[in-house]
């Protein structure tokens, strides 16, 4: 796959960081005003860590199958 | 209830819990917030980007159908679950795990497993090594063109009905959810589907695939993660249940085990006995699809190489092993976790029992998993679930498109209508060929939506085919004699078999004890059954037609029959890279997990 250009993990590198940004600035977003979501066990900030997990795994997917670079 | 379709048909969704959730007209389940909207529109970006990127890339027929046979064993893995894993499938067993507790799990270990490893380790290389481009290629070359011809225009016919279908009942669940309008879904989502395809061909609709499986896998992970949390584990779930039951809230019954209520038809709620489940969904149904329907063996043609059409199962076996994770926990843990705004336990119902009580604030089983996600999943991860829900919409949509297009192009326009064209023409009448199967689903949906009660025999339609194809094709590949009069009659009263015992069933009710093997029997099992007597008959008459004919001479059976077939050797390499030794591996978590939850 890597030889004939953009890989799909690149790709999937991409959505998750986009996603993982979003969803983990939105999760920062509810720490700093000490206001959360009507969820249940929003106590346990999900979307700081879920977020942030997916925000990493993007970025390594992202890297790791660059365009360019022979994975 | 779509949840209780078998797994071989439940990949294209369900009919009749749209139908349903039609009549209901209740207020949407989710609010989304502008983070939300923001996140599905990303998609939406995406996929499109991810169509004009790979437009380069699909330039020669070998390209746009087959995707140059350039996947990697994961990718193709992927890809072939990716395909059985669409929404509707989610919502509809996480319903039925709530219904039916983790007798559910048995669509996606017994009535999974066995079927893809059969298929990578046996059956794949003659599929791989004859350079068949589909199912219906593999029949003409080992039976001619009659069987195949007849096996193409049924699968055609088949799947774009089945995506138009599926196209209508996902606009319905868009609308119960969230409220959407049922042409919006249908246009915006047809569109998308269309052009990446018809941009990218088969590897668009493989990458996108595998893109959905990862959003899956993000956007709904963390609902079961957050229920065990609040359930207080798998122990605290048991007991919570036990307690439930006990106090007389929840329904008696045996929730978390698989095989103890198997002994006879009427000890368990599903209405199965042990060799339904064994012989009719783990053999004939099971089989037929991950073996011979080709929206799934497609993907697994467009391997790289023979290694990694082999792999290619087995890998996707070991996430199609964890897809309960998924969807049966978040089914199960609804039945202790979810609560009405009083604070008392939250009881599903039956879809016709919410439609015979509009406005008491009912929720149907099929519900359980956007009420989870709903319960969880605030501003932004809840987007994520539901672009989850549209990315397994859109890629199975897209999975039907592309199956009918090359099956189309190869299989009914090139030996049928143009035979010597240039390959440039062929790859233009596939580009073809997508839009007007989007427009033909299209069509099917607004069907569907005008004539609701067509959806109950679609069901039933698609699985008179698969069976039978499942017997003649093992007979063609593992019995040298086999001939092409018994390929076709193998066929041809297979499938009547199989139409002949629904109407049976379907106009004198009382013959299902005949067909099931038991007055206590109930309408899954008839599936199960009618699956395993086609399967049956379609062999039965491949073998007998077969010896009064002259059989192919062994030469011309090269690449397409065990025992005349040498097939390549492959390079050896370090255990860790060896199909057997994951495929090993696969039987023996499968084994572990239906003992632990025995």
């Amino acid at each position: 796959m890597h030889d004939s250009g953009i890989s799909i993990w690149f790709f999937i590198g991409v959505i998750l960081t986009v996603y993982g940004a979003m969803i983990f600035g939105y999760g920062v977003y509810e720490l700093v005003i000490g206001q959360t979501a009507n969820v249940i066990l929003a106590n346990l900030h999900a979307p700081v860590w879920w977020g942030g997990l997916m925000f990493a795994l993007g970025v390594f997917y992202s890297l790791r199958f660059r365009p360019g670079r022979n994975g | 209830m779509f949840g209780l379709v078998p797994a071989s048909i439940a990949a294209a969704g369900s009919p009749r819990a749209a139908a349903a959730l039609l009549a209901l007209g209740a207020p949407s389940l989710a609010h989304l917030s502008l983070i939300d909207l923001a996140v599905i529109a990303i998609y939406f970006v995406m996929v499109i980007w991810i169509g004009f990127y790979l437009k380069s890339k699909a330039n020669t027929s070998e390209e746009f159908f087959m995707a140059g046979r350039e996947m990697t064993a994961w990718i193709a893995g992927l890809s072939f679950v990716s395909a059985n894993l669409g929404s509707l499938e989610l919502m509809g067993w996480a319903g039925s795990a709530y219904q039916y507790g983790i007798l559910a799990a048995h669509w996606y270990w017994v009535g999974a497993i066995p079927a893809m490893l059969f298929l990578g380790m046996v059956m794949m290389p003659f599929y791989y090594v004859c350079k068949t481009h589909s199912v219906p290629g593999y029949l003409k070359l080992r039976y001619g063109q009659g069987a195949s011809t007849v096996a193409a225009l049924s699968f055609a016919f088949m799947t774009v009905l089945m995506s138009g279908v599926n196209m209508f009942a996902m606009a319905e669940v868009m609308k119960i959810v969230l409220g959407w309008d049922l042409n919006f879904s249908i246009i915006v989502s047809s569109l998308a589907v269309a052009a990446y395809v018809a941009l990218g061909g088969l590897r668009s609709a493989i990458f996108n695939e595998v893109l959905q499986f990862m959003l899956i896998w993000g956007g709904a992970l963390l609902v079961p993660i957050l229920g065990l949390v609040e359930a207080g584990g798998w122990s605290g779930f048991k007991a919570q249940l036990a307690r439930n039951i006990a106090k007389g809230v929840t329904a008696n019954g045996d929730y978390t085990h698989m095989w103890r209520s198997m002994g006879h038809f009427a000890d368990n709620p599903m209405g199965i006995h042990w060799t339904g489940i064994v012989f009719g969904l783990g053999f004939a149904i099971s089989f037929g699809y991950w073996t011979t329907d080709f929206l799934v063996v497609q993907r697994v043609l467009a391997a790289n190489s023979l290694r990694s059409a082999r792999m290619a199962p087995v890998i996707g076996s070991f996430f199609k092993m964890a897809v309960p994770l998924i969807v049966i926990l978040p089914g199960l843990l609804g039945l202790v976790v979810l609560q009405n705004p009083d604070g008392t336990l939250m009881h599903l119902v039956g879809e016709n029992v919410v439609a015979a009580n509009p406005g008491a604030g009912m929720h149907s089983y099929n519900e359980v998993l956007p009420l989870m996600m709903v319960r969880y999943l605030g501003p932004g991860l809840l987007g994520l679930g539901i672009t989850a829900l549209i990315a397994g919409f859109m890629s199975g949509m897209a999975g039907n498109v592309s199956a009918f297009t090359a099956i189309f192009t190869y299989d009914i326009y090139q030996p049928l209508i143009v035979k010597n064209a240039r390959d440039e023409h062929y790859v233009l009448v596939g580009r073809i060929v997508t839009v007007v199967g989007v427009v033909i689903s299209i069509g099917a949906a607004y069907l569907v939506m005008n004539a609701a009660g067509i959806m109950d025999y679609v069901q039933a339609l698609f699985s008179f085919f698969i069976s039978p194809l499942l017997g003649v094709v093992l007979m063609g590949m593992f019995w040298k004699r086999a001939t092409k009069a018994g390929g076709f009659w193998g066929l041809l009263i297979g499938t009547l078999t199989s139409i002949g015992l629904w109407a049976w069933v379907h106009f004198y009710p009382a013959a299902l004890r005949y067909v099931a093997l038991s007055p206590d029997a109930k309408a899954m099992a008839e599936d199960m059954y009618r699956a395993l007597w086609s399967v049956i008959t379609a062999i039965l008459v491949t073998f007998v037609v077969s010896l009064f004919g002259a059989a192919r001479p062994v030469a011309e059976l090269n690449g397409l029959v065990y025992g005349a077939t040498k097939l390549p050797e492959e390079e050896p390499v370090p255990f860790y890279k060896n199909e057997y030794f994951w495929m090993i591996l696969a039987i023996v978590c499968f084994l572990a997990l239906n003992i632990y939850f025995w």
